[in-house]
């Protein structure tokens, strides 16, 4: 088949069939302000070798992250990834295939899947898991939805905990549905009272463990509380090495459970792709979006894997789909399940431990530093510190002096009052060198 | 003595007194293929003409059960929930979906007769 882009003609002949004068018209849905109204600024050509050098020069201003001591998180973490991993996925069955549509087709892609969900169920304890969507945020969202269409009720409860781009992203998804989203305040110390909060027109709850600010939370009386009321309690992560330590969400009575499998098998990659990890309980699998994997036998009564309950999907069901979403993260959900089954169900216990005992010891550090404090009870692998001064200031002050010195909070909650509050985290990545380092690069800041 | 009556997107209605059971005809059972889920109303929902009352899913396709008149659901087929094959296998008896207490009978007169119906299947076959 050849592929011939779309010549002037073409474009006119659409442009009258849709009845829309010019292209722009395409794109009134999105604020004037955010639409690219002239040039790039760029030149007009440059030879390869020029912007090679261009490029290279560029990169250089970056501190990378595997360069310096490195405790960002706040939703994305630094970890290390097998190489194993890496040359697995580059395989060309997976690396170039895209989500299957036909049931039965691509056994190999189908299997990858459902195991992937296998293990997601198997991590978070619930009954059944999908085969991954965009990123935890979306998942999210989704969750939120999912939970109205349960519910006939059009109310979710935000927690002050959940990661801000999470609740803008479940903000997004709800303003368009016609839904309401009532997010409560950034709620550092995680002593929110969602439960009293739930009353009869409330979908559901939507709570992080270990929360944005690092602190866990015992999700049991909160599910009660749900339960009670017939609102039904989602569950969010955006760091899943921490399901090897804290007790899974299922275990606590979630409904619904979101999560970001990043962690497992994928790199910071700038943000994204990520993977969004999504499971529920069983009686509402037909309320669930993405895709499905199940197992089942062939004519010959051989095993084998097939894409199941389709019909709540886009392509089969159209407007009255379960969610507009109808691929998955294939390529990272896969990074993921390589990764999660080189490490086993005692090497993810160990990688867990290994993650609190780095942070407890840079929790320890930072606590004798004059001027810092450690914020948390408890936390898994990262926490919040209140400095004296503000804390985006001393985070490129400590770039400058070759640390990557966590995320401050206002970063992603500005003009909150919370300018004094950096998150820390620390992973097995970190050596004693990297957190003595991280001491006195804050130590530095501090004193001037 | 209950009459049945039909409408162009494939449903019967048969009435007899002041309720009506609404299923899907075989025609479309047929143009569904498998039937292996569906998703009926609350009892007590009261719905106007044409409404969507339940939705069918089968092993190809996702489509909705409307209500031929008005009426309140007085009984469902709650049957349907373990084995909806029966909708295939009965589709006029025990694959019924859900029985309506007409609020007017009159819209009965915009629908099909059995002669009707098996003219207008002629005309989309």
């Amino acid at each position: 088949m050849r592929y011939l882009p779309l010549n002037s003609e073409d474009r006119a002949d659409m442009l009258t069939r849709v009845d829309v004068k010019n292209i722009d018209a395409l794109f009134a849905d999105i604020p004037e302000a955010k639409r690219l109204n002239h040039d790039l600024d760029l030149p007009h050509r440059k030879t390869e070798m020029d912007v090679e050098r261009l490029l290279s020069g560029l990169a250089a201003k970056n501190v990378a992250a595997g360069s310096v001591p490195f405790f960002v998180g706040a939703g994305a973490y630094k970890h290390h990834v097998p190489a194993n991993v890496d040359h697995l996925i580059q395989r060309s069955e997976f690396l170039t295939s895209y989500t299957p549509y036909q049931p039965e087709i691509a056994q190999g892609t189908l299997q990858t899947i459902f195991e992937f969900q296998t293990q997601v169920a198997g991590l978070t304890a619930m009954d059944v898991a999908n085969a991954s969507m965009y990123d935890g945020s979306t998942a999210t969202a989704e969750a939120v939805a999912m939970a109205q269409r349960i519910t006939k009720r059009r109310k979710a409860i935000v927690s002050g905990g959940l990661h801000p781009h999470y609740t803008e992203t479940v903000r997004t998804y709800a303003g368009m549905a016609g839904d309401d989203a009532l997010v409560l305040p950034p709620d550092v110390f995680a002593t929110e009272d969602l439960g009293a909060l739930v009353d009869d027109e409330t979908s559901c709850v939507v709570v992080q463990n270990p929360d944005f600010f690092g602190n866990l939370r015992d999700l049991s009386e909160l599910a009660a509380h749900c339960k009670a009321k017939g609102a039904l309690l989602v569950a969010v992560f955006t760091e899943a090495v921490s399901l090897g330590l804290v007790q899974p969400p299922g275990a606590m009575g979630a409904d619904i459970v979101a999560g970001e499998g990043q962690s497992i098998g994928n790199r910071l990659n700038f943000g994204g792709p990520y993977v969004g990890l999504f499971a529920a309980k069983a009686k509402y699998l037909r309320q669930m979006p993405g895709r499905l994997c199940g197992e089942t036998v062939d004519a010959l009564g051989r095993r084998g894997f097939v894409l199941t309950l389709s019909t709540r999907e886009q392509h089969i069901r159209r407007d009255k789909a379960t969610s507009n979403i109808c691929t998955n993260s294939g390529l990272a959900a896969l990074a993921f399940s390589i990764h999660l089954t080189l490490l086993g169900d005692a090497g993810l216990r160990r990688l867990a431990r290994i993650n609190h005992a780095n942070a407890v010891d840079l929790a320890r550090r930072l606590a004798a530093v004059p001027g810092v404090e450690v914020l948390n009870k408890t936390f898994f692998n990262e926490f919040t510190i209140k400095i004296a001064g503000d804390a985006a200031v001393a985070v490129e002050r400590m770039a400058t002096a070759g640390v990557l010195g966590g995320v401050s909070v206002s970063r992603l909650l500005p003009d909150k009052g919370l300018d004094e509050l950096l998150l820390a985290a620390s992973t097995e990545v970190n050596t004693e060198a990297d957190r003595a380092a991280f001491v006195q690069a804050l130590q530095g800041v501090l004193k001037c | 003595m209950p009459t049945t009556h039909y409408t162009k997107s494939h449903e019967y209605i048969r009435v007899e007194g002041e309720t009506g059971i609404i299923g899907i005809t075989d025609f479309a059972q047929a143009q569904l293929g498998d039937v292996v889920f569906v998703e009926l109303p609350p009892i007590g929902k009261s719905l106007s003409k044409g409404a969507e009352a339940a939705t069918i899913e089968s092993v190809k396709a996702a489509a909705e059960v409307n209500v031929p008149v008005s009426g309140t659901v007085v009984e469902v087929n709650s049957a349907l929930a373990e084995s909806p094959g029966v909708v295939n296998e009965d589709p006029s008896g025990k694959g019924w979906f859900l029985k309506i207490k007409l609020s007017d009978a009159a819209e009965l007169d915009g629908l099909m007769d059995e002669n009707a119906y098996r003219e207008f299947l002629k005309s989309v076959s």
